[in-house]
């Protein structure tokens, strides 16, 4: 390893971070000395959550993609503090856990296989949506839509993907129904429509109803009443990536003028 | 290649060099063992918990009821001490019109299950019931003179 000597963590939150930057955290003499006289460790306080873009090194934090050091301070429960990079990308990379959208291009045997946009088609399988048996399938045909999430991601296998949570539920995932419209946006845009307080989806549920469908591989899925309403949120979901909050609102009251 | 009519202590000795050998061809590492590193970093590769993102379904204005229902739920996981303190849930029906109802419900199903002859013998009582109370209370009402 010929990299330097790494800068503390808590100093780059905020900037930009380049692959090969070692972060490093404040040391925690206490712990070690705990755990000799303890034996067994305790469950350590602080656990530290090592987001996407960084990996575990020695001494600390290793970047391996480029963007943005963000962190989030120790919160209630379990979670200790969180550091994570936020870079932009348009390709997804299958992650488990993942709601995404996926298109059916193929029924083989006991398993439908899905598009979700990564270097494989990830598989699904019959068994796998709320309420159905082996003589009770699914009703999805090539083509169709389906909301789920990843259960098996990792470089090393085919990608799996389920319609129920752990208990059994749907809670929302399984076929998206008929009409509507899917698109593709980039993943930073995802999470910016996902953030909790995104004022971009506020904005938007104030024009007319309609449904939204947010995949993290980058895919939305849009239905509103007519299909001129439909066109009209996706331009919007696809230009205000690019536009500042004023332009946005301008666009709106245009729209909700007309 | 056990062959019989070998010696017990033959025996032995073949096992004892055959363990020999199996355990010279196992590989074992050289190292010093490791000493389990600060385990408090949590490598994590899904955005979701840093983030704390919404779930990606979701409604406006009433176009999908079942929906909106689910995004109710689905964010209220995320902040469960909002949802401690508003324990009182907005009921559709108040408290008053539900023990009302109550009441009246427990009547009706009862007489469902009751026979002929106590049906009959309930609608006697209620129309009995109508017609005595009112004597009864213009009676208690007169005061009544002691015969001498």
């Amino acid at each position: 390893m010929a990299a330097g000597s790494g800068v503390a963590a808590e100093s780059c939150v905020g900037q930009v971070v380049l692959p090969g930057d070692v972060l490093l955290l404040p040391a925690h003499p206490e712990e070690d000395g705990e755990r000799l006289r303890l034996g067994a460790g305790a469950a350590p306080r602080g656990r530290l959550l090592c987001g996407p873009g960084l990996r575990r090194c020695a001494g600390g934090l290793l970047v391996t993609k480029c963007g943005l050091l963000r962190h989030r301070p120790a919160g209630g429960g379990a979670a200790g503090g969180a550091y994570w990079v936020d870079s932009q990308q348009k390709r997804y990379v299958p992650v488990k856990g993942d709601h995404v959208i996926g298109i059916v291009t193929a029924k083989a045997g006991d398993v439908f296989k899905l598009d979700v946009g990564g270097s494989e088609q990830a598989s699904l399988s019959y068994l796998a949506f709320e309420g159905a048996t082996k003589r009770n399938r699914p009703n999805a045909q090539v083509g169709d839509l389906i909301y789920g999430q990843f259960l098996v991601a990792n470089k090393d296998m085919e990608p799996e993907m389920v319609c129920i949570d752990s208990s059994g539920r749907s809670s929302g995932m399984g076929i998206i129904g008929q009409d509507g419209f899917l698109f593709k946006v980039s993943l930073g845009l995802i999470r910016k429509l996902l953030a909790p307080k995104c004022e971009i989806i506020q904005e938007l549920s104030q024009l007319y109803p309609f449904e939204l469908v947010l995949g993290m591989n980058g895919r939305i899925w849009v239905k509103a009443k007519t299909v001129q309403q439909t066109l009209i949120i996706v331009n919007i979901l696809e230009a205000c990536e690019y536009m500042t909050a004023e332009q946005r609102k301008q666009a709106l009251a245009k729209l909700s003028g007309n | 290649f056990m062959q019989r009519g070998l010696d017990s202590q033959t025996k032995k000795l073949l096992e004892e060099e055959e363990k020999k050998i199996i355990s010279e061809e196992h590989w074992y590492l050289d190292l010093p063992d490791l000493k389990e590193k600060e385990s408090f970093i949590i490598e994590e590769r899904s955005f979701m918990p840093c983030e704390d993102l919404l779930y990606g379904r979701m409604s406006f204005k009433g176009f999908n009821p079942e929906i909106e229902k689910l995004m109710i739920q689905m964010n209220s996981r995320c902040k469960e001490e909002e949802i401690e303190v508003d324990d009182k849930m907005e009921a559709d029906v108040s408290d008053e019109e539900m023990a009302r109802r109550y009441e009246t419900l427990v009547g009706t199903i009862g007489k469902k299950f009751l026979r002929k002859r106590d049906q009959r013998v309930l609608q006697d009582e209620d129309e009995d019931g109508n017609s005595n109370t009112r004597p009864s209370k213009k009676a208690k009402k007169k005061f009544l003179k002691p015969q001498d």
